[in-house]
């Protein structure tokens, strides 16, 4: 493709040249198929075409093909990609090599990955830095399972735009019929995996049709050859106008007048003088100077790797994210997030891993495998463990809040890798979809007045006083007498009680374990709302499993939850059954009862424990209040 | 509305590579820095200066010589410290000196492994280095271009080309145990034309051997042999002609090859560059080992 006339005289045109080359764009793609699809051919062609190969590299892949070739006399390209001595004499790919060439308008970068299904992991190490895919399907055999599998990996790790190139089109005569069903069945797989642009093209690539050049062999395709693809895919990508992300890399201190923060900006564009937050501690400043070595820089954008300089100095290192302070990204430290395990030894839900994320390594738990999908079919399965390239939807936590964004859109702040805590292997990749439940410290949106702000007029502390116990314990009784006296004494409180929120709210749940669950999370919810606008919330539920108050305190910042245990004997309770529910649970008229038919995890450390059996209302209700008042 | 933001393939490159140094720079203990003087070292080192400006860079030079570089190649190294203000240690293999061990005396093989294999695991043993970042590109050679950019080797410096640990996005796994190292390769995903166009744009200095210039040299099995200094053994009848040579890489003078040419500018070398038909690596005598002998070096360590 590089054509120029060599002579030193003619310095100005080589300048010319030059400048051009240096003005190219990058897309990096990663090819899907195996070697009997014609893949390595296809990256041969595109090398031999574009003049990438060497006369030295092709007398050695000509004696190679000798000695490990699989096309006769013929050149086998196959050995030309294939890179290490196992891959050739096994005859097949197993690691992801990376290819160069380049044309007049773009410098391309492939990532040559292996198609079997035990190499799973290292198609998606090709996957991962892809702009786009090109997916290989022998014109033969269609759309088969394989096909499946790899595009599934691609969009699993977000490559949304796909060349389907339907190779060999010279085995099956150049015939429309069957490209366009091959374009049909691809196109309604494409939809349902999220990849949103197809572009299709017919060729061969061992006679080279359509692949750099346009044939007369099929007059009824006048679209693109595969290259002129390549050359046109849009690469530009919506990141530019996203928030402003900086994960910092290195904290840059030559002495102390300067302290730079250094990094590759994720997202968004940056200018001196915009107001940035750091995350997770929320703290603001304003950038001074955007430093590099070829002077400073009046506006950066994605992918440049910068270093920045505040207006006023706050805390920050590395690990943490500059964001723009308008803008800013959620910080949460539960997710639901997808995860290809790449691990020889398999996943075990509950162990701990270190995760990388960004520039940041912590510890991290699965906390709950919700299904594995089957990478050929895409069929959603049960699964207690995961195995070595096999993939799952998870819900995951993390030791400490982090900034992110879902994979869709940020790739940065969407990725991360899981480490084993012994061998220091990598054991898997994976993509956040969305936050659990928010970090306790930080806010969603940077709210012009703040729970601060509303507790101060009110002249109160916020609580949640979250009363546990059995049906019957004296909770509300408790609860009400409170609410009253806090009233009297001019706080401002609102009282929950779980009777009253199932008429209402959750009047569409039942008593199963599920729906009590469901229960305790829509109050827990409420009550923080209700918090965060100040207010003193006492909630009298039953609230019988341990998980599901530990759910409830997560959603409070240390100390404003406090858990009150109305400890009651449940004969005590069953012989005052003021609603007469003890008596229908033990006629077997009310299954699923707390303290008959299902359990009552009592609380391990509540803040208040109240025996009830031993105190007057009145005085369980003094205890209570000395909690809130002393405050 | 916010105008596209648009990098050439350059600025994505020396971003991929500022991105790398400061990875290890945060990561490691012991980083080092390989310099092998070449053009591609020239690179490294600049890349390295501009990831951590202002700061001098937190990471060390280290020289492995094998004491039979060429002349200019040394004088070039030894003026760093004083252009730069950076210190370059350099480490000589003292067995391997003491036995005498020469590419003439011993050949190719065995001088390239005691001087520089050999040395180079020394030096890394000798400073505990946990990091080595070498100028090694993908599109040298086809067992590079399998190579991850941070590169697990065992506490032997062994490479495990099959087992290598999955490389996803920009996201390094850097954790080693003691004794373990990693080896990282900023340069991965640039090609020879990209190094020259950088060096343009950037006005990075390089060694004058690049260009060409009269120099005196003997061919030996089609390669041409640069006489650098009187310890090349000449055979009888054997007398070294002025030729307008230049290096299209590096490396220990009577192991690497000239080649013709009369591209004494930097644009006259990329003219020439995009029209050659042989790759960089032909110079190198040490690569003419049987196939895949760069695996079998790479798995024993070198670089």
């Amino acid at each position: 493709m590089d054509q120029i006339t060599t002579t030193t005289d003619h310095a100005e045109q080589i300048r010319a040249y030059l400048t051009q080359h240096e003005h190219k764009s990058l897309l990096r793609f990663i090819t899907c198929g195996s070697v009997d699809d014609g893949k390595s051919t296809l990256i041969g062609r595109l090398l031999h075409d574009c003049q990438q190969l060497f006369d030295d590299q092709l007398a050695a892949l000509e004696r190679d093909s000798v000695k490990h070739g699989t096309q006769g006399d013929a050149i086998d390209f196959a050995l030309l990609v294939d890179g290490l001595s196992a891959e050739r004499e096994q005859g097949i790919t197993i690691d992801v090599a990376y290819r160069y060439f380049s044309t007049e308008q773009r410098k391309f970068i492939v990532a040559d990955c292996p198609g079997h299904e035990q190499y799973t992991r290292n198609m998606a190490t090709g996957a991962s830095t892809a702009d786009l895919a090109i997916v290989l399907i022998d014109a033969r055999k269609g759309v088969i399972t394989q096909s499946r599998r790899h595009s599934y990996i691609i969009a699993l790790l977000g490559v949304r735009q796909v060349i389907l190139a339907v190779n060999k089109m010279d085995l099956v005569d150049y015939r429309q019929d069957v490209f366009e069903q091959i374009v049909a069945d691809y196109r309604q797989l494409a939809e349902h995996l999220g990849i949103s642009k197809v572009s299709c093209v017919p060729m061969s690539a061992l006679t080279g049709d359509q692949v750099t050049r346009a044939t007369d062999s099929m007059p009824w395709y006048a679209g693109p050859t595969l290259l002129q693809l390549l050359e046109q895919a849009d690469i530009t990508g919506s990141d530019a106008g996203r928030g402003f992300r900086l994960p910092v890399q290195w904290v840059n201190r030559p002495d102390s007048s300067f302290r730079g923060y250094a990094g590759t900006i994720a997202s968004g564009m940056v200018t001196p003088g915009m107001a940035i937050a750091t995350l997770p501690s929320g703290q603001q400043s304003t950038v001074a100077r955007i430093v590099s070595a070829d002077g400073d820089l009046e506006r950066a954008g994605p992918r440049q790797a910068i270093t920045l300089t505040l207006s006023e100095e706050i805390d920050i290192s590395r690990g943490d994210v500059i964001v723009e302070a308008r803008r800013p990204p959620e910080v949460a430290d539960q997710f639901a997030a997808h995860l290809l395990w790449m691990g020889d030894a398999p996943l075990l839900p509950g162990r701990q891993y270190w995760m990388k994320h960004a520039t940041r390594t912590i510890g991290v738990q699965i906390s709950e495998i919700k299904h594995k999908v089957d990478v050929n079919t895409q069929e959603h399965l049960a699964a207690k463990r995961l195995e070595l390239n096999e993939v799952a939807f998870c819900n995951i936590t993390v030791s400490a809040p982090i900034a992110f964004e879902a994979y869709a859109d940020n790739r940065t702040l969407g990725a991360f890798i899981l480490i084993d805590r012994q061998t220091h292997a990598t054991v898997a990749c994976g993509t956040l979809s969305f936050a659990l439940r928010r970090a306790t410290n930080i806010h969603r949106q940077l709210l012009s007045i703040d729970q601060q702000a509303r507790a101060t007029i009110k002249g109160q502390t916020p609580r949640c006083l979250w009363f546990t116990g059995l049906s019957g314990s004296g909770k509300s009784t408790i609860a009400n007498l409170v609410d009253r006296r806090l009233h009297a004494l001019g706080y401002h409180t609102y009282l929950l009680d779980g009777d009253n929120v199932r008429h209402g709210l959750n009047k569409d749940l039942g008593f199963t374990p599920e729906d009590r669950v469901e229960n305790i999370r829509r109050v827990a919810e409420v009550a923080r709302l209700m918090t965060d606008a100040g207010l003193i919330v006492l909630v009298s539920f039953i609230s019988p499993y341990r998980a599901e108050r530990e759910l409830a305190r997560s959603l409070f910042p240390a100390g404003e939850f406090v858990e009150i245990f109305v400890d009651t004997p449940i004969e005590i309770c069953e012989q005052r059954d003021v609603k007469g529910l003890y008596a229908r649970a033990r006629a077997g008229q009310l299954p699923n009862f707390t303290g008959i038919d299902a359990p009552y995890e009592a609380p391990e450390a509540p803040e208040v424990h109240l025996r009830s059996a031993e105190l007057s209302v009145e005085a369980l209700a003094d205890v209570v209040l000395g909690v809130v008042v002393q405050s | 509305m916010i105008p596209p933001h648009q990098l050439t393939h350059l600025d994505r490159l020396e971003a991929e590579s500022i991105h790398i140094f400061r990875e290890v720079a945060a990561e490691f203990q012991h980083p080092v820095m390989l310099y092998s003087i070449g053009k591609d070292s020239s690179v490294l080192l600049h890349l390295l200066r501009k990831a951590f400006y202002p700061a001098k860079p937190p990471i060390p030079l280290l020289h492995v010589d094998t004491t039979w570089k060429f002349r200019e190649m040394i004088a070039f190294r030894n003026s760093l410290p004083a252009r730069y203000g950076i210190d370059i240690k350099v480490h000589i293999n003292q067995d391997g000196v003491r036995q005498g061990i020469s590419p003439i005396s011993h050949g190719a093989t065995v001088h390239t492994d005691v001087m520089k294999t050999q040395a180079l695991k020394q030096a890394l043993d000798l400073y505990r280095f946990d990091a080595a970042i070498g100028g090694a590109r993908r599109d040298e050679e086809k067992s590079r271009a399998k190579e991850r950019v941070f590169s697990f080797r065992s506490s032997g410096h062994r490479w495990d080309p099959k087992n290598q640990r999955p490389e996803l996005w920009d996201i390094y796994n850097t954790r080693v145990h003691q004794g373990e190292s990693v080896r990282v390769f900023p340069l991965s995903n640039w090609t020879e034309l990209d190094i020259w166009l950088y060096i343009y744009r950037e006005q990075i200095e390089v060694l004058p051997l690049y260009f060409a210039a009269q120099r005196p040299v003997v061919e030996r099995d089609g390669a041409l042999i640069m006489v650098d200094d009187d310890r090349l053994p000449l055979a009888p009848g054997e007398t070294p002609q002025l030729r307008s040579v230049r290096f299209r890489t590096l490396g220990c003078y009577p192991l690497t090859g000239a080649i013709d040419s009369t591209a004494a500018t930097l644009e006259a070398v990329i003219a020439e560059m995009l029209v050659a038909r042989t790759s960089e690596r032909q110079g190198r005598v040490i690569d003419q080992d049987p196939t895949a002998s760069m695996e079998k070096k790479k798995q024993e360590g070198y670089f």
